[in-house]
């Protein structure tokens, strides 16, 4: 059966052209970049190379690029600085709804005395501006907030944001896994300090990340040891996929506009077609401003995980922000902090695309989520004429 | 990705008796729509016999919620209500050739459901929610529910409470309660732990399993909280050699260190150990 992959925002296929271009640097090119011969010296050149090819995608300088393991590595290295290199401020600014490598290490530091303030979004997934500003105080350390949502993919004012927390002279993070590589993004226009990236969400591989470190702004490193990037993150370079993100980063920006249209297109195909086959579904997010490969629908009345295996049984991948899909017992934190419905958020199913989805895969989606949807609601007890109550009896 | 048996996907994707009898003669709703799964389980009884003659089943749920319901209403037909009621979770879990630890609940819900629904064959009044101890706010669970899947189930730990009711698995806050609870199932009914205690005449082999054993489950565990580790490396009669590892080897507080093992060992071995660093 044919895999039809619309789970982009959780990983994608690693381009042929960068597998093709990553290759000769493991048994061939396998040096270490620090060493004084040349077998392994000349590929601190190669390392470059991919460094100015990251720099190009986001309109960054070279030397203000760091590459890390991973996208994780690259948030939590990022907070880790900016406390460090601030020790009087205690005191971190976040949404609700980011990803746990924020998340969960800003509940990390608040058990080691930080004051965190998470800020709310609105129904949309929209960002409260004015709970930021209220939230800013002398105190603060570091603000960060995430570039586009990978759950809805909504896209926040980062740039707005980013020029009055210059004013106030904090420090600013923003987590752009989701959006590098999908929308343009020029750092110069942003006026954000730090900068995450992640390889396997743009067609490199799963283990390589970077970071953007504007210059001039202070940095402590979080992986301490040798002097590799410049005493900024120790561990010899993983050559080969570094070589890989360079490759993808510049893949990325060849078609980036050409993408971002055919991308939007086949997307919005998708949810037309989705809102109009199947009753009581509805989008989640904001609409106007959102990354062009995503869309967050739910189906009333059913629940996630069964259609995600209903799915599963035609080859479709996507995923859900329902409970029984979460590892957890909880629904999407980003859905509930949308105050969306909890019958929607148990419906939720995610739909991320790359350049590798066709259209004919778009249209075959289309064809069996009706019958699934209404197979699946025949075995509910619940119905648009059941009253279904809103809130859980004991929890609100 | 969930690991379901064969039979698991084969009742969710073809789901046996779905539906709501018309008129049944006993109807079972567990669970809502908010929390994530629920299950309305409609019955018809042969009132002569107390067979059941028909079972149907709703489901809003995950696909083990879906085949859980399923099943039971296989095995519900043909029973008798007294029959009926030996079906535990357990019997509805075995009979799909298991759960995933982490879906337990599933089968929970479908034994809940099958209770509910006798009890109102019976007439019997639904207990009134408010009168029950509720322990899990996030997922309205009852001290009694807690403490009934505990000793239907076998279960010891907070975590295989959450898996099998969900209590405990959203906030968390009322995992010490949990605890508490299994605790006071459990001390009733398990038997007192035989101590080691320094009358027992071990042999050098039972010793020595013995001192590996402390230092594995109490003593490094706690050094390797601060950083620190040591290492078994000898033991001589009843000297035990040990070296130290990690943030203990430049810690000034070798010495305290030290001498908190040798007393340990003292209380679960034997008086006679004397412990050094090499």
């Amino acid at each position: 059966m044919k895999t039809l992959y619309f789970d982009n925002n959780a990983t994608t296929q690693v381009a042929p052209e960068v597998l093709e271009e990553m290759l000769p640097y493991f048994c061939e090119y396998y040096g270490n970049p620090s060493s004084m011969h040349f077998f392994g010296g000349q590929l601190h050149r190669k390392v470059e190379e991919a460094r100015a090819r990251v720099a190009s995608l986001i309109g960054a300088e070279p030397e203000e690029i760091i590459f890390t393991s991973c996208g994780t590595e690259s948030d939590n290295t990022a907070l880790m600085s900016a406390v460090e290199t601030n020790p009087t401020k205690k005191h971190i600014i976040t949404t609700k709804v980011e990803h746990p490598a924020v998340l969960n290490f800003c509940k990390h530091l608040a058990r080691k005395g930080y004051r965190v303030t998470f800020l709310p979004v609105d129904t949309q997934g929209r960002l409260d501006k004015e709970a930021l500003f209220r939230a800013l105080d002398e105190d603060t350390a570091v603000v960060s907030i995430m570039y586009a949502n990978n759950e809805t993919g909504v896209i926040f004012p980062i740039a707005e944001i980013g020029q009055i927390l210059r004013e106030r002279k904090v420090v600013s993070h923003t987590d752009a896994v989701q959006a590098v590589g999908k929308i343009p993004i020029r750092v110069k226009d942003l006026s954000v300090d730090i900068l995450t990236l992640s390889g396997h969400k743009l067609h490199a591989p799963k283990g390589i990340g970077a970071l953007y470190v504007r210059k001039g702004t202070r940095f402590y490193p979080y992986i301490i040891g040798g002097h590799q990037e410049r005493g900024r993150r120790a561990g010899t370079e993983n050559v080969a996929f570094i070589v890989g993100l360079g490759k993808a980063c510049e893949l990325a920006e060849q078609h980036l506009q050409q993408e971002t249209e055919y991308l939007s297109r086949l997307r919005d195909k998708l949810e037309k077609g989705l809102l109009e086959t199947c009753p009581d579904v509805s989008v989640n997010g904001d609409t106007a401003y959102r990354l062009p490969n995503t869309t967050n629908v739910s189906f009333e009345f059913v629940e996630g995980e069964a259609i995600l295996l209903r799915l599963d049984e035609y080859g479709i991948c996507a995923s859900s922000g329902s409970a029984c899909t979460s590892g957890s017992l909880e629904p999407s934190h980003v859905l509930r902090a949308m105050g969306v419905r909890n019958t929607a958020i148990h419906g939720s199913v995610r739909f991320s695309l790359s350049r590798y989805n066709k259209e004919s895969e778009i249209d075959q989606v289309i064809a069996v989520m009706p019958s699934i949807i209404k197979d699946l609601r025949s075995l509910s007890p619940f119905g648009r004429n059941q009253l279904t109550p809103n809130r859980c009896p004991a929890s609100s | 990705m969930w690991d379901y048996t064969e039979k698991v996907k084969e009742h969710f994707l073809h789901p046996r008796n779905v539906g709501e009898i018309e008129n049944a003669d006993a109807v079972g709703m567990i669970g809502n729509i908010v929390c994530g799964d629920a299950l309305k389980l409609t019955l018809k009884i042969d009132k002569e016999t107390n067979r059941i003659i028909d079972a149907k089943f709703q489901t809003f749920g995950c696909a083990s919620a879906i085949a859980s319901s399923s099943v039971l209403t296989e095995l519900l037909k043909g029973k008798t209500v007294d029959e009926a009621l030996q079906i535990s979770n357990q019997d509805i879990a075995n009979y799909l050739g298991g759960l995933p630890e982490e879906k337990m609940h599933c089968s929970v819900m479908g034994r809940e459901a099958l209770e509910a629904a006798i009890k109102d064959y019976k007439g019997e009044a639904e207990v009134i929610a408010s009168q029950e101890k509720i322990v899990c706010k996030c997922f309205n669970v009852s001290e009694e529910k807690i403490r009934k899947v505990a000793v239907e189930n076998h279960l010891t730990t907070v975590e295989e409470i959450t898996n099998f009711t969900k209590a405990g698995g959203a906030c968390g806050s009322c995992q010490s309660e949990i605890e508490a609870i299994l605790k006071d199932v459990w001390s009733i009914k398990e038997p007192p732990k035989p101590t080691p205690g320094p009358s027992k005449k071990l042999t050098n082999l039972q010793k020595i399993a013995l001192i590996q054993d402390v230092l594995e489950r109490e003593i490094r565990p706690r050094l390797q909280a601060d950083g620190g580790d040591i290492e078994l490396i000898d033991i001589d009669g009843n000297k035990v050699i040990v070296g130290f590892r990690a943030m203990c080897v430049s810690c000034p507080m070798g010495g305290v260190t030290l001498k908190s093992i040798e007393e340990k060992l003292k209380e679960v071995v034997g008086e006679e150990i004397v412990v050094s660093e090499r």
